[in-house]
C-alpha cells in the first residue's frame, strides 16, 4: 500500500480512543461504574459480598435473554415472547423434577418447548410473513397460558430426587461466582465471535440491513430468522431453567414484563430497534445497568416506583445518544 | 449454440402478467440491450434469470441444457451473475462483506469455519481496482457515494467465471466518468466471452456497447434485432407503441 493511501485510510478510519468515544457501550458501561463508584460511598451496603452477589446473579438472566434478543433485533425483528417462554421453560423443568424426573431430562425437555415456541414464532414470521410484533405478542399470551395450565396455576417448590442440583444450578456458586455469571460470560464471548466470524452471524446482520438484498443475493433468509427465533426462545429457555433453581419455586407470574427490561436492555446495549446493529457485549452492559440502577433505588431509599422512570430515561438517552452520533458522523 | 435461451416465458404476480411468452437468445460474449418502460417487465425477466422467481410458464436454457433455477444459488452455480437495480446492497456491512454476500470464504480454525476476511478484503481490493474505483473494502455502504455502491454492486459479478452477466441500470446513479468505465468493463467482459444482458433507459449506453437489442413493451417482447440494423429512434418508438413491431 502506498503511503497516499495509507493517509487516506488514516484519515478515513478513526483512531481507537475516538472509536471507543464514539461508543454507546462504552459511555453506557461508564455510567453503570459511576453508578456503582457513587453506591459504594453513599451507602455502605452496595459494596458488601452478598450485595453484589444478588446484583451479578440477577443481571445476568436479564442480559442472558438480551443477548438472544439483540440478535432479533439485529435481524430487524422483535420478540415479545421472552417472557412467557422463561415461564414456560421453567414450568417444563419443575413439573416434570416434581413428578420424579431427573434433572437433565427435565431441563431438556424444558429447552425443546422454549425451542418449540421460538420455531412457531419463526414459521409464522418467516413463511406465513406475518409481522413479528404481532407474532410473538400472541406467543405472549399463549405461552404463559400453556404454563398454568401446566403447573393448573400452583406454585411449585419440591422438585424431587434431583430438587438440590436444579437449586445448585441456578442458585449456587463457585468460586465466589453464582453460576449464571458462568453461562452470561460463555454465550456473551460466544455470540461475539458467531457475529462477526460466521455466516450466520453475517446473515443476521445482512438481513437487519437489507432484507430484500439478503434474499436476492441467495441468502436462506428464512430458515435463518427461524432459527434466530428458536435461537431467542433458547436463551429465555436457559434463563428459565437457572431462575427456578435460583427462587427454589416457580410460580405462573415468573418472567412477567420481562420482555420490556430484555429489550430495554439491548436497546441501552446499542441494538438498533431498525434493524442491522447490535453487539453481544452491549447486551450485557446494558442489562447491568438497568439491574444498577434497580439495586441503586433500593438501596438508597428511594420508592422502587421510580425505577420504570430511569430506565425509560436511559432508553430514550440511548437512542438519542444513536441519533446525535449519527448525525455527527455524517458530516 | 447460444448461450442463454429464454422459450415462452411467462410470469403472472396473482392478476399482473408481467412477462407473456417471452423468447431470447443470447449468444456467447454478445451484449443485449434490453429496454422497455417502466413496468414494462425488465426486471422480472433478470430476476427470473437469476433465480429469485421461477416462471409462471416456459423454459430457460444454458449452453443447450435445461436448468431450472429454484434459488439465486442454483443460477449462480451456472455462471450467472446480476448486478440488481436497487444494487442490493446490505448499508449496515462493509464493501468487501456486501461483494461476496452469500458465499462468504471460510477458513477451517479448529474444526469451525470461520469467515475469512482477510482474503475477503484483499480480492474485493482488486475487483476494486479493475473497476477504477477508490472504494475501500472495509468501509461501511453506508457511507458510500453512488459510484462507490454501485462498483460493490458490479464487484460481486466479477467474483467467479460467470457466462452471463445481467446488468440491471447499472449505470443509473453515476457519473459520466464511471459510466465509461463500467461500458468499458462490458466490452472486457463481452472480449473474454461473457454475455451481457445490459437494462438501462439511456439510449447512448445501449448503442454504444450493445450488439443487439431487444424491447420490452407490456410484457411482451416487440423487437430483437441487430443494433447496428436498429436506430435510437426505433427503439424509442417500439418502447412506447408508436412502432407495433420490427
Ligand atoms: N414481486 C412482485 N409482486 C407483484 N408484482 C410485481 C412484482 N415484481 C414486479 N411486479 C409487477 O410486474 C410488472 C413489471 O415490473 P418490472 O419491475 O419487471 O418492470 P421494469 O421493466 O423493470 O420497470 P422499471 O424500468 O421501472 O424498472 C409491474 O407491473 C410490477 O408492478
Ligand atoms: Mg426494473
Amino acid at each position: 500500500m502506498t503511503t497516499l493511501e495509507q493517509a487516506i485510510d488514516f484519515s478515513q478510519h478513526r483512531s481507537p480512543v475516538s472509536r471507543i468515544l464514539g461508543s454507546q457501550i462504552f459511555w453506557v458501561f461508564a455510567a453503570a461504574v459511576l453508578a456503582c463508584l457513587a453506591l459504594t460511598l453513599l451507602t455502605d451496603s452496595f459494596a458488601t459480598q452478598r450485595n453484589l452477589f444478588n446484583v451479578t446473579r440477577n443481571f445476568a438472566f436479564v442480559g442472558l435473554i438480551a443477548i438472544g434478543m439483540t440478535t432479533v433485533i439485529a435481524s430487524g425483528g422483535i420478540d415479545l415472547s421472552v417472557g412467557s417462554t422463561v415461564v414456560l421453560a421453567a414450568m417444563v423443568i419443575s413439573v416434570l423434577m416434581s413428578t420424579g424426573y431427573p434433572f437433565w431430562i427435565s431441563a431438556v425437555a424444558a429447552l425443546a418447548a422454549a425451542a418449540a415456541v421460538g420455531w412457531l414464532n419463526g414459521l409464522l414470521i418467516a413463511y406465513v410473513g406475518m409481522p413479528p410484533f404481532v407474532v410473538t405478542l400472541g406467543m405472549l399470551s399463549a405461552a404463559r397460558s400453556l404454563a398454568m395450565v401446566l403447573s393448573n396455576n400452583k406454585m411449585i417448590w419440591e422438585f424431587g430426587p434431583d430438587h438440590d442440583l436444579l437449586l445448585w444450578v441456578g442458585g449456587g456458586s463457585t468460586l465466589g461466582l453464582p453460576h449464571p455469571i458462568y453461562v452470561l460470560v460463555f454465550l456473551a464471548a460466544l455470540m461475539s465471535v458467531v457475529y462477526r466470524w460466521t455466516r450466520w452471524g453475517q446473515y443476521v446482520f445482512a438481513i437487519g440491513g437489507n432484507e430484500q438484498a439478503a434474499t436476492l443475493t441467495g441468502i436462506p433468509v428464512k430458515r435463518i430468522k427461524v432459527s434466530i427465533y428458536v435461537f431467542s426462545a433458547l436463551t429465555a429457555g436457559v434463563a428459565g431453567i437457572l431462575m427456578a433453581g435460583w427462587l427454589g419455586s416457580v410460580t405462573t407470574n415468573l418472567g412477567q414484563a420481562m420482555e420490556l427490561t430484555v429489550i430495554a436492555a439491548a436497546v441501552i446495549g446499542g441494538a438498533n430497534l431498525a434493524g442491522g446493529q447490535g453487539t453481544a457485549l452491549g447486551a450485557v452492559i446494558g442489562a447491568l445497568l438497568i439491574e444498577v440502577i434497580r439495586n441503586s433505588l433500593i438501596l438508597l431509599g428511594i420508592s422502587t416506583f421510580w425505577q420504570g422512570m430511569f430506565i425509560g430515561c436511559f432508553i430514550i438517552i440511548a437512542v438519542a445518544f444513536d441519533r446525535i452520533r449519527n448525525l455527527s458522523s455524517s458530516d | 449454440m447460444s448461450r442463454l435461451r429464454l422459450t415462452g416465458i411467462s410470469k403472472s404476480f396473482g392478476a399482473i402478467q408481467a412477462l407473456s411468452d417471452v423468447s431470447l437468445e443470447v449468444a456467447p460474449g454478445e451484449v443485449l440491450g434490453l429496454m422497455g418502460d417502466n413496468g414494462a417487465g425488465k426486471s422480472t425477466l433478470v430476476k427470473i434469470v437469476a433465480g429469485n422467481f421461477r416462471p409462471t410458464h416456459g423454459s430457460i436454457s444454458i449452453d443447450g441444457d435445461t436448468v431450472d433455477f429454484h434459488k439465486p444459488r442454483d443460477a449462480q452455480r451456472q455462471g450467472i451473475e446480476v448486478v440488481y437495480q436497487d444494487l442490493a446492497l446490505c448499508d449496515n456491512l462493509s464493501a468487501a462483506s456486501n461483494v461476496f454476500l452469500g458465499r462468504e470464504p471460510r477458513r477451517r480454525v479448529a474444526g469451525f469455519r470461520f469467515l475469512d476476511y482477510s482474503t475477503m478484503h484483499r480480492r474485493s481490493a482488486e475487483l476494486f481496482a479493475i473497476l477504477k474505483s477508490e472504494t475501500r473494502p472495509r468501509d461501511l455502504v453506508r457511507r458510500m457515494s453512488g459510484g462507490q455502491r454501485q462498483a460493490v454492486a458490479i464487484a460481486r459479478t466479477l467474483l467467479s467465471n460467470a457466462k452471463i452477466v445481467l446488468m440491471d441500470e447499472p449505470t443509473a446513479a453515476i457519473s459520466v466518468r464511471q459510466v465509461s468505465e463500467v461500458l468499458d468493463l462490458i466490452h472486457r467482459l463481452s472480449d473474454q466471452g461473457i454475455s451481457v444482458v445490459l437494462i438501462s433507459h439511456r439510449m447512448p449506453d445501449v448503442f454504444a456497447v450493445c450488439s443487439h437489442i431487444a424491447v420490452l413493451r407490456r410484457g411482451e417482447l416487440v423487437a430483437s434485432k441487430l443494433a447496428k440494423d436498429s436506430s435510437p429512434e426505433e427503439v424509442t418508438g417500439l418502447i412506447t407503441g408508436a412502432i407495433e413491431t420490427a
